[in-house]
């Protein structure tokens, strides 16, 4: 118990780091799903090809790999950016193959009627997509959305081990102060649930309010 | 006349002769962007003397070859031990959660939910460092803890796929919950699920590579002790241009296998009635599963 109080500030920089993680990668993950997605349904190959490799290569890399490369390979190149800036892009271009794949099964869930419909109101296929197609779909795969963003916090762990400030990071400078190390992990997998619960409740609002049964 | 040549919806017409062309144009300029990139990524590889022969030579010696696939039979060991674990503890959770006594249901459950919200690395850490165990019993360790949790729940929506009115028939005919398991629904549900079992063998072979983070010796590791030798002149990146296409690849071998399986289950007629949602990647959500 007194890991917990007496050291509420690391702990307390540890959860907030994790959040802060969470939040910049999930914004990345969902622009770039989203971007990636319409690319796989575009008219124009190259398109389509461009999103089937982005997605199919980031699904099979393991994220251990990617922070591997982008952490300690980047630099090589003379890219220097914060190490926080690195953890965001890694975490949030690998999520981004996973919300793709969200956007894009949901896209199939609307009938195919509806596209057709649009188009014979003379409608562009980015007309068919942002106002009739996309709408309906991003109110099917809310919850896909949010199991894979809930696996983005718990990914987020991996950074920590990468030491960025985080809340598995704050496990090492505990142990080096010699705290019980098992009660310094309750702590941590209190956050972690704290934050994927977060996560959970805010999707199921979301759902309730916005989702549809297919 | 030509059809739409992929399984999306209808989102546009068939274009006509001025849309193709204009849709070789936006895949001419689109290419071009791509290979401007890729050729500014060469330029900063040439640029950084990543293709000089003293940071690839390393890789033509006997000692480093063999680091490299010490570091990679670690991987598919740890893989192999950490998948059979898991299958097993899913079939155990499994079992738990789809017993008639409550309290086995409760436990199962609370299992299985309390697994799949934990980060993985934070269970491996916890066995690691907290319990002191050796790296490989480590990631074993969370590995199978989490992927058991996963499968469990993989396990119990195909057997609860396969249609009602077998189960009923089944236990008309007198046979005994455990007989109705056996002979009807695992054999079915088996068939329709196997998709999503190699799916989330994917999943457990990438994350061995979290041994890493352990100092598990496997191939990320032995990259890393490459990378960072001086006398090498550090082939960081080279050491990535090398593990990360076998890395992928192998991934991409068993994700493509479990495509090839799941398209030949939805051929074949005996399973086009049950239909397995893919494994989630751990979640809280009622509405997912």
């Amino acid at each position: 118990m007194d890991v917990l109080t007496d050291n509420f500030s690391t702990f307390g920089k540890g959860f907030l780091g994790t959040v802060e993680l969470t939040v910049y990668a999930s914004l990345l993950a969902l622009a770039l799903g989203f971007v990636m997605a319409s690319f796989r349904v575009a008219p124009v190959g190259s398109f389509r090809a461009f999103g089937t490799a982005w997605v199919t290569v980031l699904r099979n890399t393991p994220l251990t790999l990617l922070f591997f490369a982008v952490l300690l390979g980047l630099p090589r190149f003379g890219l220097v950016l914060p190490f926080k800036v690195f953890a965001v892009l890694a975490l949030g271009c690998y999520t981004s193959a996973f919300i793709c794949e969200a956007l894009r099964s949901g896209i199939n869930t609307v009938p195919k009627g509806q596209g057709e419909a649009a188009r014979s109101l003379g409608m562009s296929f980015g007309q068919t997509l942002s106002m009739v197609v996309l709408p309906q779909a991003f109110r099917s795969v809310i919850a896909p959305v949010g199991s894979n963003l809930i696996a983005l916090a718990k990914n987020s762990a991996i950074a920590g081990a990468f030491s960025v400030t985080e809340l598995l990071g704050s496990y090492k400078t505990l142990s080096e102060l010699g705290y019980n190390i098992i009660w310094t992990f309750v702590w941590i997998a209190l956050g972690y649930l704290i934050i994927t619960l977060a996560i959970s409740a805010i999707f199921n609002v979301l759902e309730k309010r916005w989702g549809v049964a297919r | 006349m030509k059809a739409l040549s992929h399984d999306s919806t209808a989102l546009y017409d068939i274009p006509g002769p001025k849309t193709v062309r204009r849709h070789k144009l936006y895949g001419v300029i689109s290419t071009l962007i791509v290979l401007a990139l890729v050729g500014w990524l060469l330029y900063l590889l040439f640029d950084t003397d990543q293709f000089t022969a003293t940071k690839w030579t390393p890789f033509e010696y006997k000692g480093i070859q063999e680091l490299l696939l010490r570091g990679l039979g670690n991987t598919l060991k740890a893989f192999a031990i950490s998948a059979v674990l898991a299958l097993a503890l899913g079939g155990l959770l499994a079992v738990g959660r789809l017993s008639d006594h409550r309290p086995v249901r409760w436990l199962a459950t609370l299992v299985v939910e309390f697994f799949r919200a934990m980060p993985v690395l934070v269970m491996i850490f916890f066995v690691f460092v907290a319990l002191k165990v050796q790296p490989l019993p480590a990631l074993v360790a969370g590995l199978t803890l989490y992927n058991g949790s996963v499968l469990a729940e993989v396990f119990r929506s195909g057997v609860n796929s396969v249609e009602r009115g077998q189960r009923e028939a089944a236990y008309a005919l007198g046979m005994r919950k455990t007989q109705v398991m056996g002979h009807v629904l695992v054999p079915q549900a088996v068939r329709a699920m196997l998709p999503a079992i190699i799916s989330q063998l994917v999943v457990a072979l990438k994350d061995t590579s979290l041994g890493y983070l352990i100092t598990y010796e496997e191939f990320l590791h032995a990259g890393k002790l490459i990378a960072s030798n001086l006398d090498y002149d550090l082939p960081f990146i080279p050491v990535v241009m090398v593990i990360s296409p076998i890395y992928i690849g192998m991934c991409m071998l068993l994700s493509w296998f479990a495509q090839w399986v799941s398209k030949r289950q939805r051929r074949n007629p005996k399973t086009e009635a049950a239909d397995v949602a893919p494994a989630e990647p751990g979640t809280l959500l009622p509405g997912t599963q």
